[in-house]
């Protein structure tokens, strides 16, 4: 069995696993449960000022019969009192001191963020997270992303932190600006232990189309939120590679966003990160989750031969590049299996209308779709439409012997430079002539 | 003993005949039509006689647009609800789905189409427009599935419709001789309902045309003329004692179960004649309704009887036993009352079923359903003068018109006896031509 406990920027817990700071580490009595089921280490729901909230808080995406792949919340900060959380906190350390505790802390002025950060430390918390992502709501008072989106003030509040923390400080990101790595190499400047994103994304969740108002509703009114959830993965994902691979970001990353399962977990943890954090999944299916996240991580890395979660983290970095590093020599092209087939020619519409032209259609009765292989471009979009599994794969070839970049191309001279270059790519591909498409008018 | 208690109430009679296809609440609906795959080309529009656009509808039931979906399967089926329940979808859209390929369930798609339909008929949701009055007059026979079919698209361009009914109610046998499991009166009638006021053709019940008088009248009247007239009574095979008073057609027994329901007499055995799929229907119903013991019996080997697998199926899942290789002789009386079918034993030869010698067996029963085929309305058909096939189905062109031009037929009498869904999609080319027709002259 793998060793699963990490020491992530010196807080110790018994797995990469951590609830995120949402409504899910509302209490002492939910982060209890939730350590029970397996859960390693949790952030506590942001400290501070207690907030009000409003009623309607939630709105959720859904796509045909799946429920909440997004989620959007316009809640705040917690709206309890600080003395009873800090009593909280205590009450599970006692319980569960080799669980990872963290305070996230959210407040204005340099005397505040002192007070606070002393008070959490002396409940026994393990480290501070300082919520520098909230997007909705607390950032209109200058806080939350706000700070986030400003590299300098940011690193100023860190300096503020450390200059009383005896905890680790990480700085949590707002994916709300344009380059994750500014701020998250101030997080690392201003002394910060480690960074975590990503926070929520600003969002409007849909619109109730026949009130004219969008979700979730406040008395007939609304407000963006932010948005999380399976669906946020693929831009979590980027943003924590980013500032893995920044040379100046030197601290370890606890990633955030759309982990639902072991699966979406490793891809963080190979992109960079050294611990992760979830809630959507956790408000959709509860604590239990966590049973499948550690039985599976705990089997990959057994299959992979990872002896520590060390071993792994960044493991795709590499392979993680500049598009124009990548082998324009590299060719694969669709082909199907005839015998999974299910005839149901979504990949040769997908094609037809939505890429190369490339899928053809037999005559008569038979209905299996065949490729065009001089027309693929192996884009991959019929194996990303087709329901089988493994139906369509994509096959290599070319020969393997020469790799060629834009970057290549670029020291060669040998790039298209004039509008009506022939060395472009599409030269000599076959293009069908407009007017064949009234040809395939149906009758 | 059954495992069904005869029923002695219209409660009881809907629980022994619950429906197979029952009505999809909201969510179910939504599961379901979540899992289409909005296949290209797709199988399932091609295995409809109709040509209803399936992916189109059940994407228009995901995306919370019902009524779309509604007016979508009723553009191409003017019985969308009857069909979606009746229709052997097994073997139609739902057995060319293409997840079949892959042993993934099939979508619903009938149950869907009921689902869809069933709202716009609950909301009186109109679709369609009559037709401007063109002063055109056709007199339909049969207010059956192709009759109606006929009547909505000869309103839609505005030829004026009415129905003769030799019954009291409409819709042929949807009401009279559908498997009771499969279609309740109710739902039957509240589409015909729906459709006569949308649609505007007049019916005139209990009024049979069975004399060359009315033919001539009707002629005189009408501009056109369509026979939705189905098939006549059950062929009776000359089957020595198949004239004694326990021995029913399987055709007029159903429609006495569909009207009476808990009222109808059956016997504790029952022996059903028969390899189609209303003997199939026939020998279920017994059974449903309490019968001890129902035997099917088919004179040729399982595998040769024309009644679809899942029909089979069915009847097996509730108790009935089949009888292969058995051709009857003669049903035996005692005292006035059935007692028994005489059997011989039937081999294959060459192909060829062929009677076993010195195979006669006897088996015990106080009742006989003979489902062996419904008779052709020669009479009726030869009053009119109409050309007729070797089978005695009226003969018709590309446009469903008969060998006198004033008349156009479809459904059974044409077919020779096939699915509600092919009298449908006949009956609206009928009326194309019937269009044409009166448009030339």
């Amino acid at each position: 069995m793998a060793d699963l406990s990490i020491n992530f920027a010196g807080i110790k817990a018994p797995n990469p696993f951590w609830l995120a700071s949402a409504p899910p580490t509302n209490s002492g009595y939910q982060i209890m449960k939730a350590f029970d089921q397996g859960w390693g280490g949790a952030v506590w729901k942001t400290l501070g000022v207690p907030v009000v909230n409003v009623s309607s808080r939630y709105g959720g995406l859904n796509y045909r019969n799946n429920r909440m792949i997004g989620l959007n919340n316009i809640e705040l900060i917690t709206d309890r009192p600080l003395k009873d959380n800090l009593r909280e906190i205590e009450e599970v350390k006692k319980h569960f001191p080799d669980h990872a505790v963290i305070a996230s802390l959210m407040v204005e002025t340099r005397e505040e963020w002192h007070q606070i950060v002393r008070d959490v430390e002396n409940a026994g918390a393990d480290g501070l997270e300082l919520n520098f992502g909230c997007p909705h709501g607390m950032c209109e008072r200058g806080m939350g992303s706000a700070v986030g989106q400003e590299p300098d003030v940011l690193k100023t509040i860190v300096g503020w932190v450390k200059e009383v923390a005896k905890t680790p400080v990480i700085v949590k990101l707002t994916p709300n600006i344009t380059d994750i790595t500014e701020p998250g190499l101030a997080a690392a400047q201003g002394g910060g232990d480690a960074i975590s994103m990503i926070n929520t994304i600003q969002s409007l969740m849909g619109v109730d189309i026949d009130n004219f108002v969008s979700s979730p509703s406040v008395d007939g009114n609304s407000t963006h939120g932010g948005y999380c959830g399976p669906a946020v993965k693929p831009i979590a994902l980027n943003m924590v590679r980013n500032c893995a691979q920044h040379p100046g970001i030197d601290i370890p990353i606890s990633g955030i966003g759309g982990i639902e399962n072991w699966r979406d977990a490793v891809e963080h943890i190979l992109l960079g990160a050294s611990s992760v954090q979830v809630c959507t999944a956790v408000m959709h299916y509860g604590f239990g989750i966590v049973r499948d996240m550690i039985s599976g991580l705990d089997r990959y890395m057994d299959d992979k031969g990872f002896k520590t979660i060390d071993d792994m983290v960044g493991k795709a970095l590499p392979n993680t590049m500049q598009w124009n590093n990548l082998n324009l020599n590299y060719k694969v092209v669709a082909e199907i299996n005839d015998d999974k087939c299910i005839q149901c020619q979504l990949c040769y519409t997908a094609c037809e209308d939505g890429a190369h032209q490339a899928i053809g259609l037999p005559e008569g009765d038979a209905r299996v779709p065949f490729v065009i292989e001089e027309n693929c471009v192996g884009c991959n979009l019929c194996s990303l439409v087709c329901p089988v599994e493994d139906c369509i794969t994509m096959e290599r070839r070319d020969d393997g012997k020469e790799v060629v970049t834009w970057s290549d191309k670029t020291a060669n001279g040998t790039i298209p430079t004039t509008f009506n270059d022939q060395r472009a790519g599409g030269v000599g591909h076959y293009v069908p002539e407009p007017a064949d498409a009234l040809k395939k008018r149906k009758k | 003993m059954s495992e069904f208690v005869r029923p002695a109430s219209d409660e009881d009679f809907a629980r022994n005949f619950a429906q197979i296809k029952p009505l999809m609440n909201e969510t179910e609906a939504y599961y379901e039509s979540s899992r289409c795959l909005f296949c290209y080309d797709a199988p399932c529009i091609n295995a409809c006689p109709t040509g209803i656009d399936i992916p189109l509808f059940i994407r228009q039931i995901n995306n919370g647009n019902t009524d779309g979906a509604a007016k979508t399967i009723y553009d191409a089926n003017y019985l969308g609800n009857t069909c979606g329940k009746v229709c052997p979808t097994d073997v139609l859209c739902e057995g060319a789905c293409v997840y079949n390929h892959q042993n993934v369930k099939p979508i619903e798609i009938g149950r869907l189409q009921s689902f869809a339909t069933t709202a716009s008929i609950a909301n009186n949701k109109k679709h369609f427009e009559q037709g401007e009055s063109t002063g055109k007059k056709v007199a339909i026979i049969g207010a059956g599935p192709a009759g109606i079919s006929c009547a909505c698209e000869l309103r839609r361009a505005g030829i004026e419709v009415d129905i003769y009914e030799s019954k009291a109610q409409p819709s042929g046998l949807t009401l009279h001789g559908v498997a009771p499991y499969k279609i309740t009166n109710q739902d039957a009638l509240d589409e015909m309902a729906y459709l006569e006021k949308q649609f505007g053709y007049k019916v005139i019940y209990n009024h049979p045309i069975d004399s060359e008088e009315q033919i001539k009248e009707l002629e005189a009247k009408y501009d056109s003329i369509f026979l939705g007239v189905g098939l006549g009574k059950t062929n009776r095979l000359g089957l020595k004692g198949s004239d004694a008073d326990q021995v029913f057609g399987a055709i007029e027994f159903i429609e006495q179960l569909k009207l009476k329901h808990s009222e109808v007499a059956i016997g504790k055995q029952v022996i059903v004649l028969g390899g189609g799929n209303t003997a199939m229907d026939a020998a279920s119903e017994c059974a449903r309704m309490g019968a001890e013991n129902v035997t099917l019996a088919y004179r040729g080997g399982k595998e040769r009887m024309s009644a679809y697998e899942f029909e089979y199926d069915l009847a097996k899942g509730v108790g009935v036993k089949g009888m292969f290789h058995a051709s009857p002789l003669e049903i035996l009386e005692e005292n006035g009352k059935v007692k028994a079918v005489r059997f011989i034993r039937t081999a294959y030869e060459n192909g060829k079923l062929t009677d076993l010698p010195n195979s006669e067996f006897e088996q015990a029963c106080h009742m006989v359903i003979m489902a062996t085929g419904q008779s052709k309305q020669t009479g009726f058909l030869g009053m009119i003068g109409l050309d007729l096939d070797e089978k005695g189905r009226i003969k018709v062109s590309e446009q469903y018109q008969s060998s006198n031009a004033q008349y156009f037929a479809a459904g059974d009498a044409v077919n020779g006896g096939v699915e509600v869904v092919n009298a449908v999609a006949e009956a609206k080319k009928a009326a194309k031509g019937i269009i044409d027709y009166l448009s030339d002259k």
